[in-house]
């Protein structure tokens, strides 16, 4: 009985400090996530912050460099070079999820339908985005060179054309040529993301609507696009994002060139600041991406998820 | 010279003795002519990054020399290579951040650009260059600042015509046209043969750059004067462009997005009867000879010579240099001077030009009379690399401002925009004006 009574005493007497934070909720949850805050901290926030800081400062390679406020912005709003990688890397972009998401869509589509060997045409169909970016990045060098190009080398034998084709020299085959190969390279990712959105569309949706009348296209449009729209935004977004800030396709095939046609502004800012040394500018053009990917975050997040949008209404 | 750990033991001990304390043992200054000498730190080892060879032997001879220095004095060198372009960004980022390679071989005005990341080796340069006939200007030029040297001039590796003997002649020409006027008549004649010429109009950072100085200062054009500041708009660098228009249209088809493989790999397929380039070219073909009858036919064939003169009279070539240097943040000063200095003595140098095989040209006048360069003619018109060579950004300063306009293809852009048809000969010099003024800016 004794024993008893002490240990209800004991259970009125206050916890302690250590134990009350072990049993706190909000502590734990904190606890448990300052890693991944720590990681985000060190690795993402520090440097995107810093790099911004950069892009306000005369930094050079070898030299910190002194808050020049908007200057290195100022520069670049006079240089056309500048301007030519917003214009190219805007129209790298737009162009090259355009198909890659048209391709894809139809692709997953295929990919769908109850074809044979399903799982093996699954597996290769990844093959392009599983392959190292400067790997195939070398094998279009090939296919683009102007000298040696089976494209031109097979035209020409079937006698399709008598010369060979400058696929990287003229600005516009140049602006064509690394679009068509970052669409080879980005549509299995668009194709098998929204084919795992396919399959997670109850079949019983599509047989109501065919119940209803629904033919082949009311299918896909009432039914199959509305449920697919959420994974169509979040594949996108990536989709963007990736193709925005594209680098090593670029730097391997065409170093920019001709004449810049095909710098991005990914690589002006690395050819700026790093080759170039000058810090603070290759941050300033790398920090004016910014505004561009943020739109396009917000545009997926707030636009393409919004239910109204989905069920194919208005605002 | 015999460099043994007992000799730097011996020499530096009454160096040392004076001079406890000092950061830096030995070199004195007042005797530049006699052999600084370095102690190793206790336990000290070295990381030194290179670029990835062009040909083996420059390799095999540098491991092998090193070899032979880490016997000597006990101090292990660990040698990485990288691509050649990639040792810009890697050798800014180590000077950045204050940690990377003790040594590096950086390229063209890279010392330049953080020469107050370098440590000093002013008692070397000094000691080397009085010791084997001096230093030619160009490369040292690169290497010096201040009239300190910033790092040790290592080689220049050269740029050259490379071309087919036979479609030369049967172009009607009995030997390579040696000025710029006579060079465009055989592009001409050689386009109609079928045996065009081709020169890099793209983003190739050696070939590219090689062209388009050599276009603008042949024909006596410069991208700033004396002071710095942009004088690339002026009547040479319009007949420059001019010339350079005319020479295009003799060209195959795509150089302007050619980068700096393209035109060795259609020289080597039979498809161009004029290049310029260094060596590797016409070595690949040499090499390669035995396995390959194509190849074996365009090595007998390839004849090499210096670019032609143009108006201004002389010959004047960018090239390529490349520089030791050694961080100041290095444990290892001492370690990191004593290998330098044992790689650029006579035994060792030597061996390694002659083991690069043309690719690597010296630095130093007394190893001009290397056999290398009578080796095999078409060496001949490598071995005067570092005596041509005028420094990137002539007639200004090196620094910032000259690496950071050739890094930005401003003259590559320049020639490559008129030569297409994208601007006129006048706006594009305005544009690369405009860009220059950007990074000459004061």
């Amino acid at each position: 009985m004794a024993t008893e009574r002490l240990t209800a005493a004991e259970d009125r007497t206050e916890p302690t400090l250590s134990k009350r934070l072990a049993e706190s909720r909000g502590f734990l949850s904190f606890g448990f996530m300052l890693p991944s805050a720590a990681l985000l901290l060190v690795f993402l926030t520090y440097p995107l912050g810093l790099g911004v800081w950069l892009g306000f400062t005369d930094t050079r390679i070898g030299r910190p460099g002194i808050f020049v406020g908007l200057e290195n912005y100022g520069y670049l709003w006079d240089d056309s070079v500048f301007w030519l990688s917003v214009f190219n890397t805007l129209l790298y972009t737009i162009s090259a999820s355009i198909l890659k998401f048209a391709l894809g869509l139809w692709l997953a589509l295929l990919l769908n339908e109850n074809l044979p060997f399903k799982s093996f045409f699954r597996a290769v169909v990844l093959l392009p985005w599983v392959v190292p970016t400067v790997l195939s990045a070398i094998a279009f060098w090939w296919i683009y060179d102007s000298q040696f190009s089976i494209i031109s080398w097979a035209l020409i034998e079937l006698g399709v054309i008598d010369q060979r084709i400058n696929f990287l020299g003229d600005p516009t085959n140049a602006r064509a040529s690394v679009i068509a190969a970052n669409v080879w390279r980005g549509i299995p990712f668009v194709a098998i993301t929204l084919l795992a959105g396919l399959q997670t569309i109850p079949q019983s949706l599509y047989e109501a609507a065919t119940l209803d009348g629904a033919g082949r296209w009311q299918l896909f449009r009432f039914v199959t696009l509305p449920l697919l729209t959420p994974i169509i935004a979040i594949t996108m977004t990536f989709s963007v994002l990736f193709t925005f800030t594209d680098f090593q396709l670029i730097y391997v095939l065409t170093r920019g060139g001709p004449v810049n046609a095909t710098h991005l502004m990914a690589t002006l800012s690395f050819q700026r600041g790093i080759s170039g040394g000058q810090l603070g500018e290759g941050a300033a053009i790398a920090v004016a991406m910014i505004p561009f990917l943020l739109a396009a975050i917000l545009f997926s997040y707030f636009g393409l998820q919004r239910r109204k949008w989905q069920q194919g209404g208005g605002d | 010279m015999k460099f043994t750990r007992r000799d730097v033991i011996r020499t530096t001990a009454g160096a040392a003795a004076g001079i406890v304390g000092s950061r830096y043992l030995g070199g004195s200054p007042a005797f530049a002519q006699d052999a600084p000498s370095f102690t190793p730190e206790p336990g000290a080892s070295l990381r030194m990054l290179r670029w990835s060879p062009f040909v083996q032997g420059d390799e095999d001879a540098w491991l092998a020399n090193t070899k032979r220095f880490t016997e000597a004095t006990g101090v292990e060198v660990r040698v990485d290579k990288e691509s050649w372009e990639d040792i810009r960004p890697k050798a800014a980022v180590a000077a950045n951040v204050g940690s990377g390679p003790d040594l590096m071989l950086v390229w063209f005005d890279d010392a330049h650009q953080y020469p107050d990341k370098l440590l000093d080796v002013s008692d070397i340069g000094e000691y080397l260059g009085g010791k084997y006939g001096g230093w030619y200007d160009g490369p040292k030029g690169y290497a010096t600042r201040d009239g300190k040297f910033i790092g040790l001039p290592l080689a220049a590796i050269g740029n050259a015509i490379v071309y087919r003997d036979s479609w030369v002649k049967e172009a009607g020409f009995s030997e390579f046209p040696k000025d710029t006027a006579g060079f465009l008549e055989l592009c001409k004649a050689l386009q109609k043969n079928g045996h065009p010429a081709g020169f890099t109009h793209g983003h190739g950072v050696g070939d590219g750059n090689n062209y388009a100085h050599w276009l603008l200062w042949s024909h006596g054009g410069k991208m700033v004067d004396e002071s710095g500041k942009v004088a690339i708009n002026s009547p040479e660098t319009m007949k420059a462009i001019e010339y350079a228009m005319e020479l295009y249209k003799t060209f195959i088809p795509g150089t302007e997005s050619w980068l700096d493989v393209n035109n060795n790999r259609a020289y080597l397929a039979g498809e161009l009867g004029v290049i310029a380039n260094g060596i590797s070219a016409y070595n690949t073909a040499k090499i390669n000879k035995d396995n390959d009858p194509k190849l074996a036919e365009i090595a007998k064939d390839t004849r090499t010579t210096n670019l032609p003169v143009g108006p201004v009279g002389q010959s004047v070539e960018l090239h390529q240099t490349t520089v030791a240097v050694i961080f100041d943040y290095t444990p290892y000063p001492n370690a990191a001077k004593a290998y330098l200095q044992f790689m650029f003595e006579a035994e060792q140098m030597n061996n390694w030009i002659e083991q690069s095989a043309g690719y690597c040209c010296q630095t130093l006048k007394a190893f001009a009379d290397n056999p290398i360069w009578s080796a095999d003619p078409n060496n001949a018109a490598y071995a005067r690399a570092s005596e041509t060579l005028r420094p990137n950004g002539y007639a200004g300063p090196l620094g910032y401002a000259s690496a950071a306009t050739m890094a930005d293809y401003v003259l590559v852009d320049m020639f490559a925009k008129a030569v297409t048809g994208q601007a006129t000969p006048q706006e594009a010099m305005e544009d690369a004006e405009k860009r220059a003024n950007r990074y000459y800016r004061v």
